[in-house]
């Protein structure tokens, strides 16, 4: 039956997470667009407790467990994260990303370790007084959006059981924080065979502390100024042999592990970036009508659609591009909810929304005049925001052609 | 909780639906533009699916309670089919609909029985007026009462088959609100124009007509002493015209994506190339975004919640929606696209009606 009903208890979450949004993310906005090096505390020490709280949920159920306890009925935890998402990057999407969890790299963990590793390396995200962060490096510098062509290679010294790991990973989320700000992990791709192209990749938990390993400082961005993006450097940096995820046999038919465990976590953080990225729309739309109607404009949904002043229409479609991004990423969810595979809902609603939120706030800014212009208030940095929504986790064009192949029962050969 | 998956029951309609449009529908769909003719036995088989009895309560004489959703998914099968076709199916929804949601119980016991019979009623409603103005909400048709009888003077288009009518909704301004009158066809002064000719939907017959002092009984306005809520009525209507838009733009991604993939063009499909891809996958967002928005209108309506900002919103992204795919279909098959001898060009021509269609057109 179709029904768009999101359950009481989640509603009620998200109250409080409307609360954190207006209250902790908002009035520290600018400042941290700002000082774009600081790091959001006063966000970051609010969430903590409600992460770990999570977290510990979780972690417990693998330890209670081993593997999976299949519950019964929809995963209504995965809907609930993505309308904390939005609802968190409605607030502000670079202090969003400071979230202290596993982030990412918990969720390549979750997609591809095994119960012992899911619980050796997720514990930290459920206990302790400190913050902990997960960051995920797959980008190299010549290797973006073509990553299985990633140069950074896992050289295993049979005498230490060692893996080690030499090469260079760019633009990574959260590194600096997991890596250099606490005692954490970087999920590192890499590969054990160069000639084996995407069979031969695998990834690696690289701890806080590594030897080898070393972070650059801060890139400075056009936008999610709060969120930290670092450069991660690899000579000969030497990690344990069961800090690889998953398994180190180079198989002909990979499917659930190695990079194809990569790409599956995108399935479900795919929906997690358009729902970021409507989030952000929200806002910019929100303030715009809010900023309009104070000025006596405002749109009249009775009227036919040839009264429609010019501003009117601008509204309008504002509004169809943010409600189809977001009932997009509603539905790429909901196949993950009830079982289903997303692969191509999940990039649907990934471009969709990643375009929708850039023009959105791009016509925000227009809209406002002078005041959308200004850095007095919150529309051009939600411009600047937007834009990333649109590049990373696949660009627009990688994610049409993952739509494209999927609709046209193209290979990757088929379809360049 | 939040499920996009249609039910067993919708499954099976949608899929009979689906048999319909593939294997009745488009094989006529040519022609009947062409010759501005739907063979008579097409519209009997798509009305003996029986969509609407579906929706009329038992006590009317139906076999069931009317569910938007239901019906949008219909709409969307039908005009997959052939828009032309599908609104001359589901033309006598344009006055059984409004009866249904503001119809007193005395007008419903009278009327929703016709509904339910094996052939299609001779009835279709009037609510669009020419000329650039048109606003469903501020009619110039205009409905006067004096000594119980109300007078109504105006002119209407886009009349579905009322060269065949046996009774009318007809739609007027009353002191500044819109209700809705049923005249019988032969009522002094209510004259049927010539028939239409329009860039689209050319197979189904519409016409102007012209109310030259009618006179109707005051029991005729529908919802009584109520009237109408004609904010609803048109909220029903356009989750139908927005399902319609969806249906026709899927018809034409589907066909170029077929073409795409057998069309050899520098020794190798035209989908291998990514500006042909790419757009197919805009089409297909594009098509998804607008179901999406339709469905969530309908999930509102059926709670009987209100949805005039959603169906705004989703209007005026289905009616350029319909247009930007069709166009992009047509570009797919390039001069192919051009030929009457195609699909194509049809649903374009289809597809650019939706902007001006708000109100009774289909339901
Ligand atoms: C702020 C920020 C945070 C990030 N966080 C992370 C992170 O935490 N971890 C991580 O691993 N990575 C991260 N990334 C990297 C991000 O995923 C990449 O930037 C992205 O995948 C694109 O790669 P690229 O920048 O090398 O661009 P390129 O791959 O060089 O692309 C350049 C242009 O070419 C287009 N293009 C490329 N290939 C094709 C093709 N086959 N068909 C059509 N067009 C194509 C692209 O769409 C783009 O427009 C982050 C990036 C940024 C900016």
């Amino acid at each position: 039956m179709i029904s768009f009903e999101i359950p009481e208890k989640i509603k009620n979450q998200l109250t409080m997470t409307e609360m954190v949004a207006k209250q902790v993310m908002r009035p520290y906005s600018r400042h941290y667009d700002e000082h774009e090096h600081d790091r959001p505390k006063e966000f970051i020490e609010m969430m903590w407790p409600i992460m770990k709280q999570q977290n510990k949920a979780q972690v417990d159920r693998w330890k209670a467990n081993g593997s999976a306890s299949k519950k019964e009925g929809p995963n209504t935890a995965i809907l609930g994260l993505i309308l904390n998402i939005e609802m968190l990057s409605y607030g502000d999407a670079g202090q969003y990303l400071c979230i202290p969890t596993g982030g990412l790299g918990g969720a390549a963990v979750e997609a591809v370790g095994t119960t012992e590793q899911k619980i050796r390396f997720m514990s930290r995200f459920a206990e302790g007084d400190k913050p902990a962060w997960g960051a995920m490096a797959i980008t190299e510098p010549d290797a973006g959006s073509d990553n299985s062509s990633m140069r950074t290679t896992a050289v295993l010294d049979a005498e230490t059981n060692e893996w080690i790991l030499n090469g260079e990973k760019i633009f990574i989320t959260s590194g600096a924080l997991a890596l250099q700000e606490s005692n954490d992990f970087c999920v590192v791709w890499a590969t054990v065979d160069p000639a084996a192209g995407r069979k031969g990749i695998k990834s690696f938990v690289v701890e806080a502390n590594t030897p080898g390993v070393s972070v650059s400082p801060g890139l400075d961005k056009l936008g999610i100024r709060a969120s930290d993006t670092v450069v991660l450097s690899f000579q000969d940096a030497r990690i344990p042999y069961d800090n690889l995820l998953g398994s180190a046999e180079v198989k002909e038919a990979d499917t659930s592990k190695g990079f194809q465990g990569a790409m599956k976590t995108f399935d479900a953080s795919r929906p997690a970036v358009a729902a970021s990225a409507v989030g952000i729309a929200r806002a910019a739309l929100e303030f715009t009508k809010e900023t309009l109607a104070a000025e006596g404009i405002a749109v009249d949904y009775t009227k036919p659609r040839h009264q429609l002043t010019a501003v009117e229409r601008d509204l309008l479609e504002m509004e169809a591009l943010w409600k189809t991004a977001w009932l997009l990423t509603l539905k790429a969810t909901e196949a993950i909810m009830h079982g289903r595979g997303n692969r191509l809902e999940a990039s649907m609603a990934k471009a969709h929304a990643g375009t929708a939120v850039t023009r959105i706030t791009q016509k925000a800014v227009e809209l406002l005049g002078p005041l959308g212009y200004s850095r007095e208030t919150l529309a051009e940095k939600w411009m600047r925001d937007a834009k990333i929504n649109d590049i990373y986790e696949g660009t627009r064009q990688i994610n049409l052609l993952i739509v494209a192949r999927a609709i046209l029962g193209y290979s990757r050969r088929e379809l360049k | 909780m939040l499920n996009f998956e249609l039910d067993q029951e919708q499954k099976m309609l949608t899929d009979a639906i689906g048999r319909l449009a593939n294997e009745r529908m488009r094989k006529v769909s040519r022609d009947a533009d062409e010759e501005g003719h739907i063979p008579p036995e097409v519209a009997q088989a798509g009305w003996d699916l029986g969509l609407l009895p579906t929706g009329i309560p038992e006590a009317y004489g139906g076999f069931g309670e009317y569910s938007v959703t239901t019906n949008v998914l219909a709409i969307e099968e039908l005009a997959f089919g052939d828009l032309a076709i599908a609104a001359h199916i589901l033309s006598p929804n344009n006055v059984a609909i409004p009866l249904l949601l503001c119809g007193t119980e005395a007008q419903k016991e009278a009327h929703l029985p016709l509904f339910c019979e094996g052939t299609m009623p001779h009835v279709t409603a009037a609510m669009q007026e020419p000329g650039l103005q048109y606003d469903a909400r501020n009619l110039k048709t205009t409905a006067v009462l004096a000594d119980n009888q109300y007078t109504l003077n105006g002119k209407k288009s886009l009349v579905p088959l009322a060269d065949t009518a046996e009774t009318f909704l007809i739609y007027a301004n009353e002191d500044g609100r819109t209700q809705a009158f049923f005249v019988p066809a032969d009522a002094a002064g209510l004259t049927v124009g010539e028939r239409e000719k329009l860039m689209g939907l050319k197979a189904l017959p519409t016409f102007t007509l012209t109310l030259d002092n009618v006179q109707v009984p005051v029991v005729n306005r529908l919802g009584g002493d109520a009237g109408i809520d004609i904010g609803l009525i048109l909220n029903h209507s356009r989750v139908a015209l927005g399902a319609a838009a969806v249906g026709l733009a899927r018809a034409g991604f589907e066909y170029a994506r077929d073409y795409a993939k057998q069309r050899i063009q520098f020794g190798e499909p035209i989908a291998h190339r990514q500006s042909i891809a790419f757009m197919l996958a805009e089409m297909a967002i594009d098509i998804d975004g607008a179901r999406m928005m339709v469905w969530e209108a309908t999930w509102l309506l059926d709670q009987g919640k209100d949805a005039t900002k959603e169906t705004a919103v989703m209007k005026h992204f289905a009616d350029d929606m319909a247009v930007r795919v069709a166009d992009q279909a047509l570009q797919i098959l390039g001069g192919y696209g051009y030929i009457r001898e195609y699909p194509v060009e049809l649903w374009l021509r289809n597809a650019r009606g939706f902007v001006q269609w708000d109100g009774l057109v289909i339901v």
